[in-house]
């Protein structure tokens, strides 16, 4: 077996929680039963992987195996990447029969023809989910398996998932590779990033609760605005303000749990507005600013807001508006009489 | 009685008893809470800040979260003439004791305490201030 592939597999498994060698190694399915049976998992990592990788030598593994246990790896993991969405369109209506096969030749081809040293894995999961896993190299060098891309497609949908490597340079490529595949024409990068693949999908493919604009007019009987003190001695002065901001509040953000992105950024390109008399850049040049919210559930911490007394509801329509967006990065420009709907995507 | 801001919703006037004690609570770590009490400030009727008004901070515990300056919210009682007092809400004792605190400057506005006015009581507490 390869130096280099006994290497990269054996940092895989150091990667991995002790709890969760075993389980990972029996998805992977590359070592017989029997053979894992013989590893004891309670020793150091250092020793298991020692040993993971004796027996891999005894199968002699080579690298399109050990790419598929780093799949499996990220796709339990998936959370520790960041990824990116794409969405492709089709230049005409038709309905083709998706099929795998013929996606995987396509993509393998196209990206070969352009490079020669790539390791191209893939592997399929129930939720119609395909990942993508490529490792890249140049026309001299192997592929770096320590720095690969990852892509998730659903074939049923146009939205493309991924986490790029950090050599940025090979996007095109893989872009190419990936409408070529799909029968696509087009593919242009969304404005929606975040650590948590699901979250990301549930927003673009529309799976969280939305809002619906019913009468509320009438107040809902036996609505429990929160859980109050059940002290009937102390007494709200404004019961109703509460259920009116609890009322848009569940408006906007609708009563499931919320996707789970991290930030939201804003980049003002808009003038400065200040007295006149001050002259401070007033009116004469645009005023570059970038505003970032984070937060590890940012969606949750926005709904949140106002009933906790932290911020007037109803909220600015720029925070309010990303999962229908299906956007977290935003660029603000000068319009008469501020619009929300005049953002540009770069 | 609880309230988020002042004026008091009018179409409860006729249920809320005489009030004796206005405690506007700030909360230290956030901007949006002093302005709103300067707010609602406004809207107090000028015979309450004869020692029937007092100002509660809390969340001073967490030091790295103070939004609002201290000197601030001192300026702020010296100008209204009320006592601002400092607490923790999340560490019980400090919470009972503060409970224990404003019980017994509401008994004293209620005029519960014979001899000590809330007019007379607010001015032994300024005067500690002042030196």
């Amino acid at each position: 077996m390869d130096e280099t592939v006994a290497e990269y597999i054996r940092r895989t498994v150091l990667k991995m929680p002790r709890d969760e060698i075993k389980t990972m190694l029996q998805k992977w399915g590359f070592l017989s039963e029997a053979q894992l049976q013989t590893l004891n998992f309670h020793q150091i990592k250092d020793n298991i992987s020692q040993e993971v990788v004796q027996l891999c030598e005894e199968n002699s593994a080579d690298i399109k195996q050990a790419a598929v246990l780093d799949i499996i790896y990220n796709h339990i993991y998936q959370n520790k990447r960041m990824w990116s969405v794409y969405q492709m369109k089709k230049s005409a209506e038709e309905l083709e029969y998706f099929d795998i096969t013929d996606f995987k030749k396509k993509f393998k081809g196209r990206l070969r023809s352009a490079l020669k040293n790539v390791t191209i894995t893939f592997r399929e999961y129930e939720d119609n989910a395909i990942w993508i896993r490529v490792a890249w190299g140049t026309p001299y060098k192997k592929p770096n398996q320590y720095k690969p891309s990852y892509v998730v497609y659903h074939s049923q949908t146009p939205y493309v998932f991924i986490s790029a490597s950090v050599l940025k340079s090979n996007l095109p490529l893989l872009c190419q590779a990936l409408i070529v595949a799909s029968n696509y024409h087009d593919i242009r990068e969304m404005e929606l990033r975040s650590h948590s693949l699901n979250s990301l999908k549930d927003i673009v493919f529309k799976r969280y609760s939305q809002n619906f604009q019913t009468d509320y007019s009438k107040p809902l009987q036996g609505e429990n605005v929160e859980p109050e003190n059940a002290d009937l001695r102390i007494v709200q002065e404004n019961r109703s303000e509460k259920e009116r901001i609890h009322r848009l509040n569940r408006e906007v953000f609708g009563d499931g749990p919320q996707p789970k992105l991290e930030f939201a950024q804003y980049r003002l390109e808009t003038m400065f507005k200040s007295d006149p008399k001050m002259d401070v850049l007033d009116k004469k040049e645009p005023f570059r600013c970038l505003v970032k919210f984070s937060s590890p559930h940012l969606l949750e911490s926005l709904k949140s807001l106002a009933p906790a007394g932290m911020a007037d509801a109803p909220l600015s329509p720029l925070l309010t508006c990303i999962p229908q967006k299906a956007r977290n990065y935003f660029k603000i420009r000068e319009k008469k009489g501020f619009n929300p709907e005049s953002f540009v995507s770069p | 009685h609880l309230a988020t801001s002042l004026p008091l919703p009018s179409e409860r006037d006729h249920l809320r008893p005489r009030i004796d004690l206005i405690v506007f609570m700030i909360d230290i770590k956030s901007k949006y809470s002093l302005k709103n009490v300067e707010a609602s400030l406004a809207y107090v009727d000028a015979s309450f800040f004869l020692g029937k008004v007092c100002f509660l901070v809390t969340g001073v515990g967490r030091v790295n979260y103070c939004s609002i300056e201290t000197n601030a919210i001192c300026k702020l009682g010296e100008a209204y003439g009320s006592p601002v007092l400092f607490c923790e809400l999340e560490l019980e004792g400090i919470r009972v004791t503060t409970a224990q605190r404003l019980l017994r400057m509401l008994q004293i506005c209620a005029g519960h305490i014979p001899g000590v006015s809330a007019l007379s009581f607010v001015l032994l507490m300024r005067n500690f201030d002042d030196d």
